[in-house]
C-alpha cells in the first residue's frame, strides 16, 4: 500500500525546507455522521522528522489540525540527496513512516 | 523489528498508566538511536490537548505565563475561506526557540498544535488548522526559557468542525 | 432525433436559408464567436486589474485575502490524494483488459480542453464525464455515479494532464450543435427556483461580491477549473455535482446529472471561455 505521507524537501543553500502532506481523516470526535452517530476521534498525535540520525522537527497534533494535514518547516543543513525520515502515530495506535530525498 | 524507543523507560511507564497506549506505536518506526532532544517537552502533551481554554492549555503545556511580542509574526487570514482548513503560520526573530504552539480560543479544546524545535531548526512553522468559529488564534513561542505570543482574530463564517 | 428536435431543426434550417447572406445577419441568428468576444470583454472591463488567464481561479481572483489562503494551500494542495487516486483509476484495466486510454484520443492525456464536444453522429453534446461512463459501458463495466469520488478523481487526473492548455471547444457547422449551444446559453440566463436566480444572477451580475459568506466566482473561466476540490466538501467534486447542488441551493429542483440541459450548459460556458487556460483540478472554498 502506498505511503500516506507525501514529502517535499528542498535544499536552499544552508537550509532545507520541508513540506509534508499526509493522508489522514483527522476526525475530531465532535462530528456526527448522516445517521446521527458520532464519528470517533481519529487523528495523528505525533509526527517526527529525522535527518542524519537527528530529530529535526516534532509535531504534536490534536484533532484541530485539518484533514489531510500539512506542515512546513526548515532546518539548517541537509544536502541534496540526503535522506529524511518521517513517521507518524495516531490515537488508534496506527502509524506510517517513509523516507524522502532532499532535492 | 527491534529498535531503540525514542522515549525513556520512565516516560513510557507514565504514558502507559495515563492510558496513552497508542503512543507505544512509535516503536514501529525504525528511527535508530534515540535522538538527543533539546526540547523539555518531548513527550506528547496529552493533558494540554484536553484543556478547554487558552489559559489552561498554556498553563498545562508550559507552566508559565506569556507576554505579547512583536518579534512573533503570526500570519492568518482576516476571514477564513472555510473553517475546516485555515492556513496559519508563525515566524520569529527570537533566538533559542525550542517550542512553537497554536491555540484557537473558541475551539472545544484550545490547543491545536505544538511543535518541538530542536537546535538547528528554523523557528518558523506553517500549518492548516480547524476553527469552529470566529475567535482569536494565539501563537506561543518559547525562547530562552520565556514565552512570547502574538494574537490575531480570524473571522470564520462556516465552522470548521464539520457542522 | 426526437420529433420535437426535428421540427426545431427544420425551423432553424428555414431561418438559416432566409438569412443566407452573411452580410445580412439578423439580430437573433446565433453568433457564438461574437458571444464569446462580448462575454470576455464584459468581464475584463468589469475587472480591469485581473489578467485574462486569472479568471479561471474564480473567487481567488476577486479577493486578496482569499487569494493568499489559496496560494498557501496550492503549495501542497489537499487534492493531491484525489489526483493520485485518479491516475491509478485511469490506468487500471477493465475486466476485459482494455483501459480508459483506449476510448480517448491520445490515450486520454492532454485532451480535457476539447470537452465538451458536439457528437455529430449521436446529435448531442458529449462531456468528459459522459464520455468516461460510456467508455466503461462499452467495455462491460457498470457506470459510476456522476457526483461521487470516482468520477471526480478520474476527471481531476485528466484535467491535470491538460493544465495550462487553452480551452478549445468547437461548434461544428451543424445546426444541431448551434442549437445545443443556444440551449445552454438560454439555460444560463433563465431564472429558476424559489430564489428566482439564474446562473447569470450570481456569476455575471455579482462576481466578487458575497452571497451570504461566499465570494462569487465570475462565469468567465468557471469550467476551466473543473473538477474542484472544495473545502466545503472536504473533497473533490465533479461538474455534475456542482450543477445539481447549485440548483438545490437556489431552491430549484435539480435535473439529473448529465441531463441534456446540463450538458448544453457546459458546452456554452466552456465555449465562451475558449482561450483561457485549463486550471483543473481547481481548489475552491
Amino acid at each position: 500500500m502506498a505511503s500516506t505521507i507525501r514529502v517535499r524537501a528542498i535544499s536552499n543553500g544552508d537550509t532545507t525546507e520541508v513540506q509534508a502532506l499526509i493522508q489522514h481523516p483527522m476526525d475530531s470526535g465532535f462530528v456526527k455522521d448522516a445517521q446521527g452517530q458520532v464519528i470517533p476521534a481519529h487523528f495523528i498525535q505525533q509526527l517526527t522528522f529525522e535527518h542524519g540520525g537527528k530529530t529535526v522537527f516534532v509535531a504534536d497534533w490534536g484533532p484541530a489540525v485539518s484533514k489531510d494535514p500539512y506542515v512546513k518547516f526548515a532546518f539548517k543543513g541537509g544536502n541534496k540527496g540526503d535522506e529524511i525520515k518521517i513517521g507518524w502515530v495516531d490515537n488508534k495506535g496506527a502509524s506510517d513512516a517513509t523516507t524522502a530525498k532532499i532535492q | 523489528m527491534t529498535l531503540a524507543h525514542p522515549f525513556s523507560a520512565t516516560r513510557r511507564l507514565i504514558l502507559q498508566s495515563a492510558g496513552s497506549v497508542a503512543l507505544l506505536g512509535l516503536g514501529g518506526l525504525s528511527f535508530g538511536p534515540a535522538p538527543a532532544l533539546a526540547a523539555a517537552n518531548d513527550k506528547y502533551p496529552e493533558d494540554a490537548f484536553k484543556q478547554k481554554s487558552d489559559a489552561d492549555a498554556i498553563k498545562v503545556l508550559y507552566g508559565k505565563t506569556h507576554e505579547a511580542s512583536d518579534k512573533v509574526k503570526l500570519d492568518a487570514p482576516e476571514i477564513a475561506e472555510n473553517g475546516a482548513v485555515v492556513p496559519i503560520s508563525v515566524t520569529t526573530t527570537l533566538t533559542d526557540v525550542i517550542s512553537i504552539s497554536f491555540f484557537v480560543s473558541e475551539n472545544p479544546n484550545a490547543l491545536a498544535a505544538s511543535y518541538q524545535i530542536p537546535a538547528g531548526t528554523v523557528p518558523s512553522v506553517a500549518n492548516r488548522l480547524k476553527m469552529a468559529k470566529t475567535c482569536n488564534v494565539t501563537a506561543i513561542v518559547e525562547s530562552g526559557g520565556k514565552l512570547y505570543s502574538a494574537v490575531k482574530e480570524v473571522k470564520v463564517t462556516v465552522g470548521g468542525c464539520g457542522g | 432525433m426526437t420529433t420535437r428536435s426535428a421540427i426545431r431543426f427544420a425551423l432553424l434550417a428555414l431561418a438559416a436559408l432566409a438569412f443566407a447572406e452573411p452580410s445580412a445577419r439578423a439580430a437573433d441568428t446565433p453568433d457564438p464567436v461574437a458571444d464569446a468576444k462580448a462575454f470576455q470583454k464584459f468581464f475584463t472591463q468589469k475587472f480591469p486589474k485581473v489578467k485574462l488567464e486569472d479568471f479561471v481561479n474564480g473567487p481567488y481572483s476577486m479577493n486578496e485575502d482569499m487569494h493568499r489562503q489559496w496560494e498557501e494551500k496550492e503549495q501542497f494542495p489537499p487534492y493531491e490524494f484525489a489526483l493520485e487516486a485518479g491516475k491509478d483509476m485511469f490506468s487500471k484495466p477493465f475486466k476485459n483488459g482494455k483501459t480508459y486510454a483506449d476510448c480517448f484520443p491520445n490515450g486520454g492525456i492532454g485532451i480535457r480542453q476539447n470537452y465538451p464536444y458536439f457528437d455529430e453522429k449521436e446529435g448531442e453534446v458529449v462531456t468528459l464525464e459522459l464520455a468516461l461512463n460510456r467508455c466503461r459501458e462499452a467495455n462491460g463495466e457498470a457506470p459510476v455515479s456522476y457526483v461521487k469520488d470516482e468520477m471526480a478523481s478520474l476527471t481531476a487526473y485528466m484535467a491535470y494532464t491538460s493544465r495550462g492548455k487553452p480551452m478549445d471547444i468547437k461548434i461544428p457547422n451543424d445546426l444541431r450543435a448551434l442549437e445545443a449551444y443556444e440551449n445552454g446559453k438560454r439555460y444560463f440566463y433563465t431564472r429558476r427556483g424559489q430564489l428566482n436566480f439564474s446562473c447569470a444572477t450570481c456569476h455575471v451580475q455579482s462576481p466578487g461580491e458575497r452571497i451570504r459568506a461566499e465570494i462569487l466566482a465570475p462565469a468567465l473561466g468557471i469550467m476551466n477549473a473543473m473538477p474542484i476540490y472544495r473545502s466545503e466538501w472536504s473533497g473533490m467534486g465533479t461538474t455534475s455535482r456542482r450543477f445539481t447542488t447549485c440548483n438545490s441551493q437556489i431552491r430549484g429542483v435539480p435535473l439529473n446529472p448529465q441531463d441534456e440541459e446540463y450538458r448544453d450548459l457546459e458546452y456554452y460556458l466552456s465555449y465562451v471561455s475558449n482561450g483561457l487556460p485549463i486550471s483543473g483540478p481547481g481548489a475552491r472554498p
